[in-house]
């Protein structure tokens, strides 16, 4: 059984992302207890996904790896991976929770040697690269993962291919009897952390992306230009992995729409703009390679208007203020061609290009009503700032579409919220 | 550290270890060179049986030195976290195994590999002491909060909210700031829709009304020293008294002046009066107070209002702003309202060239649609006075230069921040050259006391030998610009918050001064325990200096990234230890090498880079010293070793704390102790510097830059010392540096030392 001991003096972080990773360590390094939950197997987010930072083309690993080192050190935060809230009941300082942790068929044993992934030939689909490679059904889910510690997929589990990671770990580190648990846990506060998920691009139906193989999402296109992604870093279009050079990117893919979401995404503008330097990291002067920003309005916003300088002051990118009608696809050597207008002037364009790259709009990744419905939301389901919350506090993308800076100034705050509770209740007992 | 030291040196036959390496040797090794009193094997390190041995002989044996030779420090870090004795990790795993190919061939390099990293595990912790809490440290938990306006309100109730006593300084006669000369604000809860009221009157009033917040008005910080949990300020107020209060931490909630519109004349502004600013704008919708707003000229009701973006904002000019201020176009939105809701016949006209409303601001910008705001892409050239305004602007959309009259022009400009003084530009900054003299010094003071008008009023009045106030980034905005780490600033336990920092609207600057009371919080917490804050978090080892060494240089108080660095009368360093963030600079600064931390020193590299075992030169094997930050290059080595990929064999890993850190000392011994190559790897320098330090990575390339002379007085070739910039993501191009050093060895030949 998982042993987890939490009082109402703790504060429980729901999502392992950049958010609840800060949240959790800057209230540890305030000294509270901290109980920090993740539902996938290891920590580390939607960040740990992309392969560089806006504005300053930094890689997101390098904070991942100091935020990693407190974490280990702090003896105050305890980490739970595979766990997800079911529950949450109570009040402010005084609150219940449900979670539901599902098995890993790996115990602490386990020393990271990779022995067991070497026992296995089975491959599963890989959550970390958006399912656009396999990886073995004994896996790390990537180099900072975070418990180190391997992950049976429960595909094998019960299988031949289990029996024999089971038999090639020395280190009696494989439990093929792992069984779901539940728990019940007091807590006194909640920071909610659960980040974003792309929008389903399939939904916008007149760009294809359901259609034509040569029409991605940024998240995708991030994974793409890693060296540890799908295409070992090469910006290979998916139809016949030509390298692709004439590359479109579609702003507001799913945002500032009442068909679709109605809020700005704010990030997908500074992350096109950061997309379209890997042209030049990939090509260099290559005149073939050019990158074409299809946007509505371009929101660098402050400080950030100094990258969206440099971009336009780079030959290989250009900009057309429009929001694409439609895609079709040249059927003789499967280029997406991008009909619309361009409203400077009122220009028809049917512009072809070798990959499209959707900027896709963001949503709450998880509903935090189905959990506790009297927290406040706004219609897209991102967490308000409001009194029937009680001591439940959003923190990064649950309360907004936030970039990496913004989420980690949120979640802070949601923090020191989680605080005040925890220290009333201190107070109150002392 | 009373007690003797007795190290242990438990080395693990795991993963493969035992297999490969001839443990028997090793143990040999950390017996006889390695001086461990206590050397045992283990099949399984790691596991609660493994731990267990090594913490009963700490605990029974008194143990207080601990080798652990099996993975890297970056695995099993739980594990092997024991508390209040000295730890070394000797890698074995992802630094030699998983690096080496498994070939009879390789054998016996990979054993001379694993034999050199436990003498150096052995000899690092022979020069360790266990640290201990900062005596100095002190202790007290108040919050002092610069500025009374909306982010400095909030920043205090929060902190108070949280049970910590706050004094708030705010230097005019009121609270409330800027939001105070606002009407109404951009709504913050849905339906986004109308302009909602600031909250300010009720948010005043709570701070008026908490027992633990203590306001003081009219009062400016004419002095700020100390450190974090010790800081004293002195507190003058208009009417010529001064009060000194000791306080913990700082939040400088300074906020912003507006720039200058008089400076827009081809915009019409100070030739009519019928052209505002948007503060301007506020004054007139306060004044009509739901009614009807009037023009300043002859008080007739505003029939027709144009809303100019970006005026003297992302701009080219000479003496404009260059950056967005963010919040403008939700104002001029909102603004825009204030007339459509008293009367929805007012032509309103947003010109705009990128229409900026993030997030849910998307359903306030289409509630002014629903309205009848009109928006037109749009690039101002100018705005005449001469019988009317007229406003002349080419219209994108249509491409055509349009002019159109109109009643009232609003000009949406920016926001300055009020980060006191630039002390980069008084010079009394880091300066690279390191060599600054006494009239430099003093004329930094004079730059910064005497010239206030080209260098801004001073905020904090910091007595810090490096300046007075926050160093500037880029367009005077003060720290950070992390993206990962928001608040982190250079100087410890001061946390800038709200417009000060970045250009910010009233929704984020809540939310910043909420989080910055949490980091100072966090600041007079860490302080009480006398231990480091980010990023060394929780580190108990903090720099001391023989002083009998010194030779009064300044190196280290000047290039040191945070300014915990003062000079006394004698010119001798002030360590302020709870201002230090230990990235060791200082000692890596030091030309006479009297500084040093207890677990961190210019003897616990240089004895691991001595303990090498070094062949002979014609046993045509190479060494190759590779110094690498721990943050970054280290990291990418040892995912390196995860991913299996292989280097030379030749190589000796010792991770430093940051670049910066690095002494020249371990170069010039490395080149004497006949290692062959050594190579520097550190973080990102220049503008979008990815050092977590700042400025560690770029004086260390500054001072390897001058290595050559030493290496030409040691008759060695300069392609011997190589510098590198390496990022965490590095994975397969760090083998590849490693193995081309390798290959210009081969090309250049040995190391002539060795031996000697």
């Amino acid at each position: 059984m998982t042993d987890v001991v939490a009082t109402n003096e703790t504060i429980l972080v729901v999502g392992g992302g950049i958010s609840g990773m800060t949240a959790a360590i800057e209230a540890a390094e305030c000294g509270k207890e901290v109980l920090l939950v993740e539902r996938s197997p290891a920590l580390g987010g939607r960040v740990s996904q992309l392969y560089k930072y806006f504005p300053k083309l930094c890689f997101p690993t390098c904070g991942l790896e100091i935020n990693l080192r407190r974490l280990k050190a702090n003896k105050r935060i305890r980490v739970l991976t595979l766990a997800e809230v079911e529950k949450i009941d109570g009040e402010s300082g005084n609150y219940t929770v449900s979670l539901k942790v599902h098995p890993r068929y790996v115990n602490e044993n386990c020393t990271a040697c990779g022995a067991c992934a070497e026992a296995v030939s089975s491959e599963i689909d890989n959550p970390f690269n958006y399912n656009l490679d396999k990886i073995k059904a004994a896996y790390l889910p990537f180099n900072m993962a975070y418990p180190q510690r391997y992950v049976l997929d429960p595909s094998i589990v019960g299988t031949a291919e289990g029996e024999a990671a089971k038999a090639a770990c020395k280190f009696d580190a494989i439990d093929l009897d792992m069984k779901q648990e539940t728990l019940t846990l007091t807590v006194g506060a909640v920071v909610w952390a659960t980040g974003w998920k792309p929008y389903d691009a399939a939904r916008i139906q007149p760009y294809g992306y359901d259609r034509i193989a040569n029409v991605i999402t940024s998240v995708e296109f991030e994974r793409m230009k890693d060296p540890f992604g799908p295409t070992g870093g090469k910006l290979l279009r998916p139809s016949d992995g030509k390298e692709a050079k004439n590359i479109a990117f579609i702003q507001c893919a799913g945002s500032r729409d009442r068909n679709h979401l109605t809020h700005c995404s704010r990030i997908c503008c500074m992350a096109s703009l950061k997309q379209s330097t890997y042209l030049t990291e990939a090509y260099g002067d290559d005149e073939a390679a050019k990158a074409t920003i299809y946007y509505i309005d371009i929101r660098a916003i402050d400080r950030f208007e100094d990258f969206y300088k440099k971009v336009q002051d780079d030959p290989k990118v250009s900009f057309i203020k429009s929001k694409v009608a439609n895609i079709t696809e040249n059927q003789s050597n499967g280029n997406p061609v991008l009909h619309g207008v361009n409203t400077e002037g009122y220009h028809r364009y049917d512009n072809e290009h070798d990959l499209v790259v959707l900027a896709i709009g963001m949503e709450p990744g998880a509903d935090i009503k189905a959990v506790a419905p009297d927290v406040s939301t706004d219609v897209s389901g991102f967490i308000q700032v409001h009194e029937d919350n009680g001591g439940i506090f959003g923190a990064g993308c649950a309360s907004n579409a936030l970039d990496v800076n913004r989420s980690v100034q949120n979640a802070t705050a949601a923090s020191l919220r989680a605080i005040q509770v925890v220290n009333r209740v201190a107070g109150a007992e002392a | 550290m009373a007690d003797e030291m007795k190290i242990g040196a438990y080395i693990c036959k795991g993963c493969g270890l035992g297999e490969r390496l001839d443990i028997a040797q090793l143990t040999q090794i950390a017996e006889r060179e390695g001086k461990a009193q206590v050397v045992k094997e283990h099949d399984f390190l790691c596991s609660a049986a493994g731990v267990d041995t090594i913490r009963k002989d700490i605990e029974g044996e008194g143990v207080n030195h601990v080798v652990i030779a099996a993975c890297s420090r970056r695995a099993k870090a739980e594990a092997f976290n024991f508390e209040d004795v000295a730890v070394s990790r000797a890698n074995l795993r992802e630094g030699v195994i998983w690096s080496q190919p498994d070939t009879d061939e390789a054998r016996e390099l990979t054993q001379e590999m694993a034999a050199d990293y436990v003498r150096m595990a052995c000899a690092e912790t022979q020069a360790m002491h266990v640290p201990q809490p900062n005596p100095n440290h002190g202790s007290n938990k108040r919050i002092l909060v610069v500025g009374g306006g909306i982010s400095g309100l909030t920043a205090a109730l929060e902190a108070a909210r949280a049970g910590y006593e706050t004094l708030l300084v705010e230097k005019t006669g009121e609270l409330g700031g800027m939001t105070a000369r606002l009407h109404k604000r951009v709504p913050d809860a849905e339906p986004f829709a109308e302009p909602q009221d600031t909250g300010l009157a009720e948010l005043i009033q709570a701070v008026n009304d908490h027992g633990r917040i203590k306001v003081y008005l009219n009062a400016t910080l004419s002095r700020t020293s100390g450190a974090p949990g010790q800081f004293s300020v002195d507190i003058s107020t208009e009417s010529g008294s001064t009060q000194t209060e000791n306080v913990g931490a700082i939040i400088q909630a300074s906020g912003f002046t507006p720039y200058d519109a008089g400076r827009l004349d081809y915009l019409g502004y100070g030739k009519s009066p019928d052209v505002v600013d948007q503060l301007g704008l506020e004054e007139l919708a306060r004044a009509a107070n739901g009614g009807p707003i009037k023009r300043p000229s002859d008080g007739k009701e505003v029939q027709s209002v144009a809303f100019i973006q970006c005026a003297g904002q992302r701009s080219d000019k000479e003496g404009e702003l260059a950056y967005c201020s963010g919040h403008c176009c939700n104002t001029s939105i909102k603004q825009a309202m204030y007339f459509k809701d008293a009367n929805p016949d007012v032509d309103t006209m947003v010109m705009y060239t990128d229409l900026r409303t993030p997030g849910n601001g998307e359903d306030f910008y289409r509630s002014a649609q629903r309205k009848g705001v009109i928006f037109t892409k749009g690039q101002t050239s100018e705005v005449s006075a001469d019988g009317g305004l007229k406003v002349k602007f080419k219209d994108l959309i249509l491409d055509e230069d349009v002019e159109i009259e109109r009643d009232l022009v609003v000009l949406a400009t920016g926001q300055v921040a009020n980060a006191g003084v630039d002390i980069e530009a008084a010079g009394g900054a880091p300066n690279l050259e390191g060599e600054e003299d006494e009239e430099g010094a003093e004329g930094a003071e004079a730059t910064a006391g005497g010239n206030g008008e080209e260098t801004g009023v001073s905020v904090l009045n910091l007595t810090y030998r490096q300046g007075k106030d926050l160093p500037h980034l880029r367009h005077g905005f003060a720290d950070s610009h992390f993206i990962c780490f928001p608040y982190e600033s250079r100087r410890t336990g001061i946390y800038p918050c709200g417009p000060v920092r970045r250009p910010m609207d009233i929704s984020q600057a809540i939310e910043d001064a909420t989080g910055a009371a949490l980091k100072a919080i966090q600041a007079v917490e860490n302080a009480a325990l006398g231990r480091a804050a980010h990023p060394r978090s929780g580190d108990l080892s903090y720099p001391s200096f023989r002083k009998e060494g010194c030779t009064q240089c300044k190196r280290c108080t000047v290039e040191c990234p945070f300014g915990a660095i003062d000079e006394d009368e004698q010119r001798y360093p002030v360590f302020n230890e709870g201002r230090c963030r230990r990235c060791g600079t200082c000692m890596g600064a030091c030309p006479v090498r009297v500084i040093s931390f207890e677990n961190y020193s210019v003897d616990t590299i240089g004895a691991q880079l001595k303990a090498v075992d070094m062949p002979d030169e014609f046993d045509e094997k190479p060494r190759i010293l590779v110094l690498a930050c721990e943050n970054d290059a280290y990291p990418a080595i040892d995912m390196a070793g995860m991913n299996h990929v292989e280097y030379s064999a030749f190589v000796r890993v010792i991770p430093v704390r940051c670049l910066g850190s690095v002494n020249t000392i371990w170069v010039s011994d490395a080149m004497n102790s006949g290692y062959d190559a050594v190579i520097l790897m550190g973080c990102k320098r220049g503008d979008d510097y990815q050092c977590h330090f700042v400025k560690g990575s770029e004086l260390a390339n500054y001072r390897m830059s001058k290595i050559g002379d030493t290496l030409q007085q040691l008759n060695l070739e300069p392609e011997r010392v190589i510098t590198y910039e390496v990022a965490i993501t590095d994975i397969h191009r760090v083998p590849d540096l490693i193995n081309e050093a390798a290959k210009v060895v081969d090309e250049i030949g040995m190391n002539p030392f060795k031996g000697f």
